[in-house]
């Protein structure tokens, strides 16, 4: 099951940075998307895949007696999907807004803060 | 089935309180976050603002003061978080390192705020100026404070959601442009730190940093470190802009108003070095060992590029930003030789910067005011109508190319003293030609700025304002008395790389009875 994972982690990760490449803030978005979930498979995947029980202890005992799934990894998934999400809403929002002012989503056409006509400084008085 | 014995939750549990004094662990971070959400609350109000964001900065000042005078005295302090344990719970652990770091943050951070009481006009205060700051204030002594390695990455976010929206303040297209390439990158990096932090607990099943430490170095065999170590640097490399991954500072760090540009300067690439350093140097030791030569090329072609970088700039801030580059040069030298010279070096090298390149930048600003313009080609005459304000000046534009008598001098001296120690001249080379190349950019700065007669059309309020005044002649003083006297911080430096190199005392802290 790990092996699966893996190799569907890799797809994603391969898919995220193809996307990333591109100069298009639209796709380096859709890009960041997938990489924040091809990361939060890879935690869950880390914490081992078993088809066990969840981790709650019944009343009357004080010890699980059965193998018990790994809660960890889904706690660190919860923070980690939160905090992507709120990102990529951030990233979503500044790239429209971006495209409202600089008229273009081409980020090799946004150069407002770094002009190609920057001339070297001055050499003498 | 009946109930098993009695399980003895005291393994598990904390079972008394936390005395007093283990509460200033946690406290600038909490304090940060309280005084953030008041001033939150009381937005609209924009004449109180810097008032109450000052007076919260000067409080963070004493905690901050108060813990590191703690950890000097007693040795690393561990609160943990919930009732649980470690490793289960989360704990803040603060060693030497990480109480200096966020002293000197919290320095930074208040000269940022008197700064900012001019530099940022009402329709910024309006946005939220000072609650972002307090908030990236919590993420960034959180991310000194913490002893939990998702805890770190949380705190990493934190900061990093509140520099965006320090960035875009006031929303002009060079920022829009700015913030795209910034956060982009940025992000990036967290993520990668999130990669290695999931393959971290896929090996270790465990996140305390203390816990990774003792266990790395129990089955380094049989385990892919090196992977791990080199994700690390990748993306802690990104997150302090050193070569090649540092193309998203200079395209950013000129675009917000000056006093962000400052903090920024001031405090977000250093927490990537410290978080470099204490993966690197604490957890794993070994795999530095082993990435030191690609990690000393790295650090030499961030500084040399850094330098000449500068040199090519005509635009002030943006100057600067390629010196922060070559400054995480050194720092990175520093880490890649190791050893107490090594680490000391470094640590005290991102103290000295933090200190001198948020002044370098509330210079600039100050400086493009007098002169009308940052342009190099444009400005010029500051001498002429302020004496004392160039002088404040020149002693920054010394301290950062590492002349004597100021407190760029002596880490450059550590750190190129441990290259050569260890046979690498080649990078105690860089390290001397890295500050002779930025003297040359401050020093065209200096000529074309400051001594060059001013334009006659120039218009521009020729007295610096006090607000500007006194946070620099603040730090000015703070970088000559430490370069005066290095001693006080040149021996809690040490020890502070001798505690990293040898974490006996950090894992004691979190593990008082010993890991189990």
């Amino acid at each position: 099951m790990e092996a699966l994972f893996s190799i569907l982690i890799g797809l994603f990760f391969a898919a995220a940075v193809y996307l990333m490449l591109s100069k298009f803030l639209v796709r380096i978005l859709l890009g960041v998307a997938i990489l924040g979930n091809a990361v939060n498979l890879l935690l869950f995947t880390t914490g081992r895949i078993v088809r066990e029980v969840p981790p709650i202890i019944p009343a009357d005992l004080d010890r699980q007696m059965a193998v018990t799934a790994n809660p960890l990894p889904q706690a660190l998934i919860l923070t980690a999907i939160v905090i992507s999400f709120s990102f990529f809403a951030f990233l979503l929002v500044l790239s429209y807004r971006a495209f409202q002012d600089l008229r273009t989503d081409n980020a090799n056409e946004m150069r407002v803060a770094e002009p190609e006509a920057d001339g070297a400084p001055p050499t003498g008085y | 089935m009946a109930a098993s014995s009695a399980i003895d939750l005291s393994q598990a549990l904390v079972m008394s309180s936390a005395p007093l004094a283990d509460w200033l662990v946690v406290l600038p971070v909490v304090w940060c976050l309280a005084s953030g959400a008041v001033l939150l609350m009381l937005r609209k109000n924009v004449r109180i603002q810097p008032w109450l964001a000052i007076a919260a900065l000067l409080v963070l000042l004493g905690l901050d003061g108060l813990l590191l005078w703690h950890v000097a005295q007693g040795g690393p302090v561990t609160m943990v978080m919930g009732r649980w344990l470690p490793p289960f719970g989360i704990a803040f652990t603060v060693d030497l390192t990480g109480a200096l770091f966020a002293f000197f943050a919290a320095v930074i951070a208040l000269a940022g705020g008197v700064f900012a009481a001019e530099d940022i006009d009402a329709s910024g205060r309006r946005y939220g100026f000072y609650p972002f700051l307090m908030l990236l204030m919590a993420g960034v002594s959180g991310a000194f404070l913490t002893g939990d390695i998702f805890n770190l990455y949380v705190w990493f976010e934190v900061l990093l959601i509140s520099s965006f929206g320090l960035l875009v303040l006031g929303s002009e297209r060079k920022q829009i442009d700015g913030a795209v390439k910034y956060a982009f990158l940025n992000l990036i990096a967290t993520t990668l730190f999130l990669i290695a932090v999931g393959y971290l607990y896929g090996l270790f099943g465990t996140l305390n940093m203390a816990d990774i430490t003792v266990k790395a170095a129990e089955r380094r065999g049989d385990l892919p470190l090196m992977t791990l170590a080199s994700l690390f640097v990748l993306a802690f490399g990104m997150k302090a802009a050193a070569f090649p991954v540092n193309f998203w500072l200079p395209a950013s760090y000129h675009t917000p108003r000056v006093v962000v540009s400052a903090l920024f300067a001031g405090l977000l690439t250093k927490v990537g070095i410290y978080a470099l350093v204490r993966v690197m140097v604490m957890l794993f030791p070994v795999e530095r060992e082993e990435l030191s030569f690609m990690l000393a090329a790295a650090a030499a072609a961030t500084m040399i590029f850094g330098a000449l970088g500068a040199i090519g700039q005509s635009d002030i801030r943006r100057l600067l930003g390629y010196l922060v580059i070559s400054g995480i040069g050194v720092m990175l030298a520093g880490v890649a030789v190791g050893g107490p010279g090594g680490v000391g070096g470094a640590l005290f090298y991102a103290l000295h910067s933090m200190v001198v390149m948020t002044a370098l930048y509330m210079t600039a600003g100050v400086a493009g005011r007098i002169a009308g313009s940052f342009d190099l080609h444009r400005s010029g005459g500051i001498y002429g109508r302020t004496a004392f304000f160039s002088a404040l000046s020149l002693v920054l534009f010394l301290s950062v190319s590492g002349m004597p008598p100021f407190s760029g001098f002596w880490p450059k001296v550590m750190v190129a003293k441990a290259a050569i120690d260890i046979g690498a001249w080649w990078l105690a080379g860089a390290v001397l030609l890295t500050g002779f190349l930025t003297m040359i950019a401050v020093g065209r700065v200096w000529t074309l700025a400051y001594w060059r007669p001013a334009e006659a059309s120039a218009v521009a309020d020729a007295v610096p304002r006090t607000s500007a005044l006194v946070p620099l002649c603040l730090l000015v003083l703070v970088t000559v008395l430490v370069g005066l006297f290095p001693d006080t911080l040149l021996s809690q430096v040490q020890s502070a790389a001798a505690l990293l190199l040898e974490p006996s005392a950090y894992v004691g802290s979190v593990f008082p009875q010993g890991v189990r």
